[in-house]
């Protein structure tokens, strides 16, 4: 059996050797931020090709349009062979790590770990929660008692992805940060520039090698749909200690307008990037974490369904077990972000600040 | 095998290839309102014989255009040519090839086709040579993906055996598919399916044995079986049969398919001996680019077809790094034994050499620098620094052939002939008939230039006889 040690190192030699084979190709430099990062160097250390393989965003642009993809003898596939180094680097790198290993590679696990949290809510909502300290939803669970769960299931996730990317940054050799090399990281983001393909048509992922934005719009409808909903808490938070303005908010509220339109968006983002996964090649990723990908997708998808399913039938008598749903969902899904595919988000954030900063010291005279 | 006679319906038009050129007439064809058939030899996955290879095309232009800059004139892009060639072209036909390059980039750019501008390491082009996005790989699946929306349709590993030639008209095509073979008839025919260096039988018969030990840059499917077929039968032919344009690169590479990442750019930095450790000519005589094609013959006459580049530490970052680490040694005798030479020859040859260097001051890896030895021969003009810095590295050198010169005599309309005259539905484009444009020598991204400008002519004369 292999050390996960082991297949580390065997993963990078691999990235290795195919980054080498590009290093003398370069005919993809135009596609997206890897092949330039390649361009700069020469030789590359264990941390310079995890940090390639967190800029790549798996577009597989240069898969479809490289000469030595099997069967030739040099066998490229570098999308794949950069999603095990990345898959790699965020279990190791996680803390602590062997959590991350167990949900990375199963949705059954992450599945069971939802279960769990389904079952604490009812449990909680059935014997403990104080009831008729509020309106609304705190009818059914009281404002403390949800703060007393969702705090730390928000702060300790925090805390250990601010472990993970320090310790990232310090293998990658990461130096000290500029203004502009965040704002270069944002913009990229923002626009999801790297799945753009370099001229603007996007990727190549759900049918072989024809160019297709449709997984650049919905990656976007997921991350933004997701950020509308996190900016709801956020003001809802705002609003109920800065002004004394409890929950439930009316319909014309900041925290139901985004919450709202988030969700419905967050929805089919989802729903969008699993129907592409479903048609895009297997074969061009990381097999291994397969499972734990969709499951996580799945998760993330039940979440805003969930919440939408709630905000329609919250009068209905079914108002304690809707909430135990929607919430048991979120709580798995904040407890798993350091350990689930939604740590990408912040690697990949990472990633391009640090491109950003070696594209800054190359240029400085 | 007897072919057996498809009852499926004729087509107007059959491409026998399956790369660039080929595709470039498909599509005209097709947009013209024919109905298209593509044969190509090789399967879907190694379509697109050398286009695949390629990353850029050589553009007239008068103006800025896309990726290019500045101007490029019919004039000075012809004056280019006659340099590479010595003249061996055809004006008439070069200049055609020059003159619609222009309007080719727009072209390209509707039916798929990306560019950038070039690439780095390959500043010297950024005025001449459009690069594509992703390379020619890139190239040949937009213009597939085109092509098959346009109701083409392709038979891959579908290989051409015979071209039935009856008088002035090709009355059948023959070919096997899938341990079948088939005999259908097309209204025009057109042969775009390269030259035949990837036939080393051949390839030995017209250079001699030495081409056995030749590498092949590109596609093994390039065989002529279907140039060889019309040659026999009396089909004109152009350039000299006995040719080929072969580069110095790195003598691990596969024998076919090596593509661009075999390329060994350190010659000028380093000395080159042979396996008897003597060195044969000037390393330094000009920048990289202007000379690495000349290597590919130099090594060629060396004994077993193979060379060695010695360079040290000084060097070793002054050029694109290559597929290949190289082989690193700490003294010079550790590294001939490592490369398979007499140790005490490459120490005396490198001494002798180190002596020959004067002044190194002067030394500039990037322009012609006049760097150079007193006293030997040959002399290293340019870059002659002492190979005197440890680690040593050491490259091996083999002649990789890129294409054949010999192939079909087309006129302005792409069109083949025999002495009689000319044939009336069959045409040709790409390496095929290149040998008319580029009787020697060869000018970078000017193959694709060739083969997109004579497609669309052989596609639309092809179509237009079709539809007659």
């Amino acid at each position: 059996m292999q050390t996960a040690n082991e297949t580390i190192t065997q993963t990078i030699s691999e990235a290795r050797r195919q980054i080498e084979v590009c290093n003398a190709c370069r005919y993809c430099e135009g596609f997206c931020s890897v092949f330039p990062a390649i361009n700069r160097q020469r030789s590359f250390l264990d941390g310079d090709i995890t940090q390639l393989a967190n800029l790549c965003h798996n577009c597989r642009g240069c898969y479809y349009a490289c000469q030595y993809t099997e069967p030739h003898e040099f066998a490229l596939n570098l999308p794949k062979a950069l999603a095990e180094v990345r898959q790699d680097s965020w279990q190791e790198h996680a803390y602590p790590s062997s959590v991350a290993r167990a949900f990375h590679k199963s949705g059954v696990a992450i599945g069971l770990a939802t279960a769990l949290a389904f079952g604490l809510l009812f449990w909680l909502i059935k014997f403990v929660a104080t009831k008729g300290g509020g309106a609304g939803f705190y009818t059914v669970l009281s404002h403390n008692m949800m703060f007393a769960i969702f705090a730390p299931a928000f702060l300790l996730p925090i805390f250990s992805l601010a472990i993970s990317l320090r310790n990232y940054w310090q293998h990658i050799g990461g130096g000290p940060i500029h203004f502009n090399d965040i704002k270069a990281a944002f913009g990229s983001a923002a626009k999801m520039k790297n799945l753009a393909g370099g001229h603007g048509e996007g990727c190549n992922f759900e049918d072989e090698d024809r160019f297709s934005n449709s997984r650049r719009w919905y990656h976007q409808l997921v991350m933004y749909g997701f950020l509308m909903c996190f900016a709801a808490t956020c003001t809802a938070t705002v609003l109920h200690y800065g002004f004394g303005m409890p929950a439930p908010y009316g319909l014309f509220s900041l925290p139901k307008l985004l919450g709202l339109a988030g969700g419905v968006i967050l929805s089919f983002g989802t729903l969008g990037m699993l129907v592409l996964k479903l048609k895009a090649d297997f074969k061009l990723s990381d097999e291994r974490v397969r499972g734990g990908d969709t499951g996580f997708v799945l998760l993330l998808f039940f979440v805003s369904t969930s919440g939408l399913v709630l905000y329609g039938f919250g009068n209905s008598l079914y108002l304690s077990e809707l909430l135990a749903i929607h919430l048991g969902a979120v709580l798995s899904f904040f407890l798993l972000t350091p350990y689930s595919k939604m740590a990408h988000g912040f690697y990949r954030l990472v990633a391009l600040i640090r491109d950003a900063q070696i594209q800054r010291i190359k240029s400085r005279p | 095998m007897k072919p057996v006679l498809q009852t499926t319906p004729n087509m107007d038009v059959v491409v026998i290839g399956g790369g660039n050129a080929a595709l470039c007439a498909a599509i005209t064809s097709a947009e013209a309102g024919a109905r298209v058939l593509i044969l190509e030899t090789a399967p879907k996955t190694y379509r697109g014989g050398n286009s695949r290879h390629t990353r850029n095309f050589r553009c007239m232009h008068e103006g800025p255009l896309s990726v290019l800059t500045d101007t490029y004139g019919e004039e000075e892009y012809f004056q280019d040519l006659v340099k590479v060639t010595g003249g061996k072209t055809s004006e008439t036909l070069a200049r055609l090839a020059i003159r619609s390059s222009q309007s080719c980039l727009p072209w390209m750019q509707q039916h798929g086709v990306h560019f950038q501008p070039s690439l780095s390491g390959t500043l010297s082009l950024a005025r001449t040579n459009a690069f594509f996005l992703g390379g020619g790989k890139a190239l040949v699946n937009a213009y597939y993906r085109t092509a098959i929306a346009l109701g083409v349709a392709v038979i891959y590993e579908a290989n051409v055996t015979h071209l039935e030639l009856d008088g002035d008209v090709v009355t059948a095509i023959d070919y096997d598919h899938n341990g079948k073979s088939s005999r259908i008839s097309a209204k025009s025919v057109i042969v775009a399916s390269g030259g035949f260096q990837a036939d080393t039988e051949w390839l030995a018969r017209a250079w001699g044995p030495a081409a056995k030990n030749f590498l092949i840059r590109g596609t093994p499917y390039n065989r002529g079986v279907v140039l060889n077929d019309l040659l026999q039968q009396g089909v004109q032919s152009v350039g000299d049969p006995t040719q080929c344009h072969a580069v110095a690169i790195d003598g691990r590479a596969p024998k076919f398919d090596g593509g661009i990442v075999t390329r060994l750019d350190c010659v000028p930095f380093s000395i080159v001996v042979n396996r008897n450790g003597d060195r044969f000519y000037d390393e330094g005589e000009d920048v990289w680019p202007k000379r690495y094609a000349i290597w590919g013959r130099l090594v060629a006459a060396q004994p077993d077809q193979i060379a060695y580049a010695v360079i040290d530490q000084k060097s070793i970052d002054l050029f694109m790094p290559s597929v290949f680490p190289p082989v690193v040694a700490d003294t010079l005798e550790d590294l001939a034994v490592k490369l398979g030479l007499e140790p005490a020859i490459l120490r005396q040859i490198v001494d002798q050499f180190n002596t020959a260097c004067g002044d190194t001051g002067a030394f500039h890896p990037t322009e012609l620098d006049g760097v150079s030895t007193t006293g030997i021969t040959p002399a290293k003009s340019n870059w002659a620094r002492p190979i005197s810095d440890p680690p040593y590295y050491g490259y091996s050198l083999k002649p990789g052939v890129t294409f054949t010169y010999l192939g079909l005599k087309v006129d302005e309309t792409a069109r083949c002939s025999t002495d009689q005259g000319p044939i009336k539905n069959l045409w040709a484009a790409g390496e095929t008939m290149a040998g008319s444009i580029l009787g020697q020598g060869y000018l970078a991204g000017f193959g694709m230039t060739i083969g997109t400008v004579f497609g669309r002519i052989a596609g639309s004369e092809a179509a237009s006889h079709a539809n007659s």
